[in-house]
This record gives C-alpha cells, sequence and structure tokens, in this order.
C-alpha cells in the first residue's frame, strides 16, 4: 500500500506512465515484480506501527465512522476476535472431538 | 477431562512468548475516541455511557478525589470490556488471571491508603479504632482492625478472580454435560440447555457488576483518604 500521504494526495497512474516498482499499490504489481515489492516496503518499527494504523482507518472509517453506522461494524470484529482465539485454543480442542481415534 | 477443563485459563502462547498482552491490548480498539463534537452512533453510545457511570461515581468525592476520576472510569471501562469480551466463544480473559487482578489492586489500594496517610495521617490513623468501643477491647481491635486494612487488595483482586473463573467453569461444565446428553437423552439435555442460557445472562450481568463492585470499593478507599 502507497504511504498515506501518497494517498491523501493521490497518485495519478496507469500503466503508460512508468512508475516505480515501490510506489505501486499491490494490486498493480505485476507478478514477476513482487519479491522486489515485497523487498522495498518499509519493515521498521515505525513503518509496521504506519501499516496497522493505515488498516485500522481503513476499517473504521468504511464501516463505523459513517453517518448510519450498524451493528454488523463492530460485530465483524468480534467475530474476527473469536475466530483468532479459535486457533489459538485449536491445541486444546483437537482432543475433544468426537472421534474414535485421536 | 480435567486437564481439559483447566486448559482454557491457561494463558495464550505463541512460542513461548505471552500472546495474552495482544489480548489485553485488545479493548482499546473497541472503545474510539474523537475530536468531533457530533460522532457516529457507536462513539456516541459509548460516550454516553461513559458519562453516565462518570456522574454515578464521582459526585461522591471531594475536588481532591476528583482527581482520580480518569483512572477509575478507565479501570471500569477496562474491566467491563474485558470481562464482557470473555464471554464470546474462545476467548481467553485476562481478568481470570490472579496476577492481573493484583496488579490492578495492589497499586490503587495503595495510592489511597499512602494519600491518605500523608494528608490526613490522624484521620487516617484514627479509623483503627471505631468510636465507643469498650476499653479492654481496644488492643484486640486495632490488630483486627488493621489485618482487614491489609486485606483490602488481596480481597479485591481474589473477588473479581474467583468471580470470572467461576462463572466460566460452570459454563464449560454445563455446556459439556449438554454436548454429551444430547445422545443419550434428549429432553434432559434440552433442560439442561436452558440453565446454559440462563447461566449466559447472569454471566453477563456478573460481568458488568464485577466491573462495578471493583471500581466502588477502590473509590470507596479513596473516598475514605482524601
Amino acid at each position: 500500500m502507497a504511504s498515506l500521504d501518497q494517498e491523501v494526495m493521490g497518485i495519478f497512474s496507469h500503466s503508460s506512465v512508468s512508475v516505480p516498482v515501490k510506489d505501486k499499490k499491490l494490486l498493480e504489481v505485476k507478478l514477476g515484480e513482487l519479491p522486489s515489492w515485497i523487498l522495498m516496503r518499509d519493515f521498521s518499527p515505525s513503518g509496521i506501527f504506519g501499516a496497522f494504523q493505515r488498516g485500522y482507518y481503513r476499517y473504521y472509517n468504511k464501516y463505523i465512522n459513517v453517518k448510519k453506522g450498524s451493528i454488523s461494524g463492530i460485530t465483524m470484529v468480534l467475530a474476527c476476535y473469536v475466530l483468532f482465539s479459535y486457533s489459538f485454543s485449536y491445541k486444546h480442542l483437537k482432543h475433544e472431538r468426537l472421534r474414535k481415534y485421536h | 477431562m480435567n486437564e481439559n477443563l483447566f486448559a482454557s485459563f491457561a494463558a495464550p502462547t505463541i512460542l513461548g512468548l505471552p500472546a495474552a498482552v495482544l489480548i489485553i491490548l485488545f479493548p482499546p480498539l473497541l472503545v474510539p475516541t474523537s475530536k468531533h463534537l457530533i460522532n457516529n452512533r457507536l462513539t456516541t453510545t459509548q460516550q454516553w455511557l461513559i458519562q453516565l457511570t462518570s456522574k454515578q461515581m464521582m459526585t461522591m468525592h471531594n475536588t481532591k478525589g476528583r482527581t482520580w476520576s480518569l483512572m477509575l472510569v478507565s479501570l471500569i471501562i477496562f474491566i467491563t470490556t474485558t470481562n464482557l469480551l470473555g464471554l464470546l466463544p474462545h476467548s481467553f480473559t485476562p481478568t481470570t488471571q490472579l496476577s492481573m487482578n493484583l496488579a490492578m489492586a495492589i497499586p490503587l489500594w495503595a495510592g489511597a491508603v499512602v494519600m491518605g496517610f500523608r494528608f490526613k495521617t490522624k484521620n487516617a490513623l484514627a479509623h483503627f479504632l471505631p468510636q465507643g468501643t469498650p476499653t479492654p477491647l481496644i488492643p484486640m481491635l486495632i490488630i483486627i482492625e488493621t489485618i482487614s486494612l491489609l486485606i483490602q487488595p488481596m480481597a479485591l483482586a481474589v473477588r473479581l478472580t474467583a468471580n470470572i473463573t467461576a462463572g466460566h467453569l460452570l459454563m464449560h461444565l454445563i455446556g459439556s454435560a449438554t454436548l454429551a446428553l444430547s445422545t443419550i437423552n434428549l429432553p434432559s439435555a434440552l433442560i439442561i440447555f436452558t440453565i446454559l442460557i440462563l447461566l449466559t445472562i447472569l454471566e453477563i450481568a456478573v460481568a458488568l457488576i464485577q466491573a462495578y463492585v471493583f471500581t466502588l470499593l477502590v473509590s470507596l478507599y479513596l473516598h475514605d483518604n482524601t
């Protein structure tokens, strides 16, 4: 994902204009360029924190911070939390399945 | 069966690292802050609830006690959200761990007591001897009052831990009983299922009440000492 500044200003890019690989969005990167795209991402702590922050605000502004937000905005988060906890406790739960041989 | 019963209370780990920190950091994501006057529905509901509880809680304190209002309101929000999130299936509740509740109770109680001894020493010491006790009883009563003071943080922590843990355990047991009986005798399984539904309603109430009690007692200790 391009940095937050560039998202705000807007990047004008279509296939005829040559944009450096670093600034392309994920869906516009060609398959051969994928490793170099991944390597050019910002993996410093502030970069990772920025990625989490962008993701959070993307979800927040789409589902919660709207005029008539419904309950689904928060139920989706809770459903993901349940799935996340399930994956954590799968190790204990797999012994409690109704199988003949465990 | 015995090992599985308490396995859900074990702190989750990723490759040996405590993932409990991530789970404790999750509830603040559900309580957004906002700079605007008119917010989205979620923020408006939460702000209304928070204002309701904070007004209810802080009216009995004087000016000095009200400096603690941020601490107490964030405490009640944290305990409520953590307890309610623990009612979701498969989730881990941090307040079932005694270590966390002790970490919450001891500093708050100690802060209130030290503040009381520092600013109103005579009044704080006077708490140790209730008015109008017969003279021969005085030494014994001072010992009893000291013990009851020192046991306050322990009681706070253990009360919260025990209530939440007991509720979760009961739900586990009755749920597994329902599942086991469903193949043997269906009507009794339905009866037990009704009991499970009632228990869940009780657990929601307990989650809210425990948060309230914890915070109320801390504010009571504060009121005594300001």
